[in-house]
């Protein structure tokens, strides 16, 4: 099926089978390999790309169901810089191995827009959904970040 | 999707209803709160008024796996895919929701206990749809509770409870709703606990009656995330926060 999105900013076009998942696509039709795969059952986040300006797991969409969405990756986050958020993740080494970090750098840059754009959200809103599956050690980090 | 991406099911034909109209309403009025299909647990979340027009089910729906899901799962979805730990068939079932279901003969309105009728199974035919879930009147004095419990937060629940009950003016509960997740192939009512609940002050007795006619009415398979003895003290442990936490 022919599916056409905007990816980071670029108007893409595939063909893809009705069951390649979003995840897949973006990586396997368009070389954007900064979304990370690991469980690709919903429940690790490292896939999470954000779908119109909210954080989505990527393994739970179909390619197809994003036809005319607006897709941003976590390469299509910041531009020659990076963003404040990605700084202070790369500040305070918040992360471990790093292989989810793509996952909790979008999910945390949707949740602190939607956090400027509604005064009476709170970052509390991140802490009380864990967003991801991590096992390492970097919780601690990831937390002061978001903070920051 | 999970169901997919686990080879577990191979549909051949799959129908997205993104483009549906009129099914992402929350409707609240004197006869409930009526939820479209395609209500997802972010506008649930995020939709202030059912603080008052329904606690049970904004306290139950925080428990839905993570933020990103949150994003994106429906009412509709979480219904007839019909898991038997899952929140909101759950809180269907516990305030005896009315669902309606349409097809191309028709619509129907059923009860939510006549929906779910085995693990991962509905009444839906193949060519209906869930439209709306419609959850009865909350008086602004019920109390309540919803409380589960998961290794990781979630994560489904390996068990959970949800309650409601209203007072007489002798401070005895009536009409109480007593629901359990995880502990059965779908979501089930505790009638047994009900029975013991009604027309009783709460206090530590009833409590302690309540639980143990809780452990009296389920018996939980065991599976590798626990064993049934360990569900059936987890909805008894539960069951007895959530009265106290209801009185509080």
């Amino acid at each position: 099926m022919q599916v056409e999105f905007d990816l980071n900013g670029q108007s893409v076009s595939a063909d893809v089978e009705p069951r390649t998942t979003l995840a897949d696509c973006i990586r396997g039709n368009f070389g954007q390999t900064g979304t990370h795969l690991a469980c690709e059952h919903g429940v690790c986040g490292a896939c999470t790309v954000l779908v119109n300006g909210e954080a989505v797991r990527s393994c739970l969409l179909l390619a197809v169901q994003v036809q005319g969405d607006k897709i941003v990756t976590v390469e299509g986050l910041s531009g020659a810089e990076l963003t404040p958020l990605q700084a202070a993740f790369r500040k305070h080494h918040a992360l471990q191995c790093g292989f989810c970090t793509p996952g909790f750098i979008t999910t945390a840059h949707a949740v602190l827009t939607r956090v400027r754009e509604r005064s009476d959200e709170s970052v509390q809103f991140l802490y009380r959904a864990p967003d991801g599956a991590c096992r390492g050690s970097a919780h601690g980090a990831r937390q002061r970040n978001v903070c920051c | 999707m999970p169901m997919l991406a686990f080879r577990l099911a191979a549909p051949e034909l799959l129908v997205d209803l993104k483009h549906l109209g009129n099914l992402d309403t929350i409707q609240i009025g004197r006869d409930g709160v009526r939820l479209g299909a395609k209500v997802r647990w972010c506008d649930i979340e995020s939709d202030v008024r059912l603080a008052d027009s329904h606690p049970l089910l904004a306290e139950a729906i925080k428990h839905v796996a993570h933020y990103q899901i949150r994003n994106r799962g429906t009412v509709g979805g979480s219904v007839a895919h019909a898991d038997p730990s899952a929140e909101m068939p759950g809180i269907a079932m516990t305030c005896e929701a009315l669902m309606t279901i349409v097809g191309s003969a028709g619509t129907r309105i059923e009860k939510a206990a006549d929906v779910f009728i085995g693990p991962l199974q509905t009444s839906l035919e193949p060519d209906e749809i869930l439209t709306e879930v419609h959850l009865p009147a909350w008086p602004a004095e019920r109390r309540w509770a919803f409380l589960e419990f998961a290794r990781r937060k979630g994560d489904f629940a390996m068990a959970g409870v949800a309650l409601h009950y209203d007072l007489d003016g002798a401070k005895r509960i009536v009409d109480a709703h007593v629901g359990a997740i995880g502990v059965a192939d779908r979501p089930i009512r505790l009638t047994e606990v009900e029975a013991v609940l009604n027309s009783n002050q709460l206090n530590d007795d009833l409590i302690a009656a309540a639980s143990a006619a809780a452990r009296r009415s389920i018996d939980p398979p065991s599976d590798i995330h626990a064993p049934g003895a360990y569900r059936t003290a987890l909805v008894a442990t539960l069951l007895a926060r959530g009265l106290k936490k209801s009185a509080a």
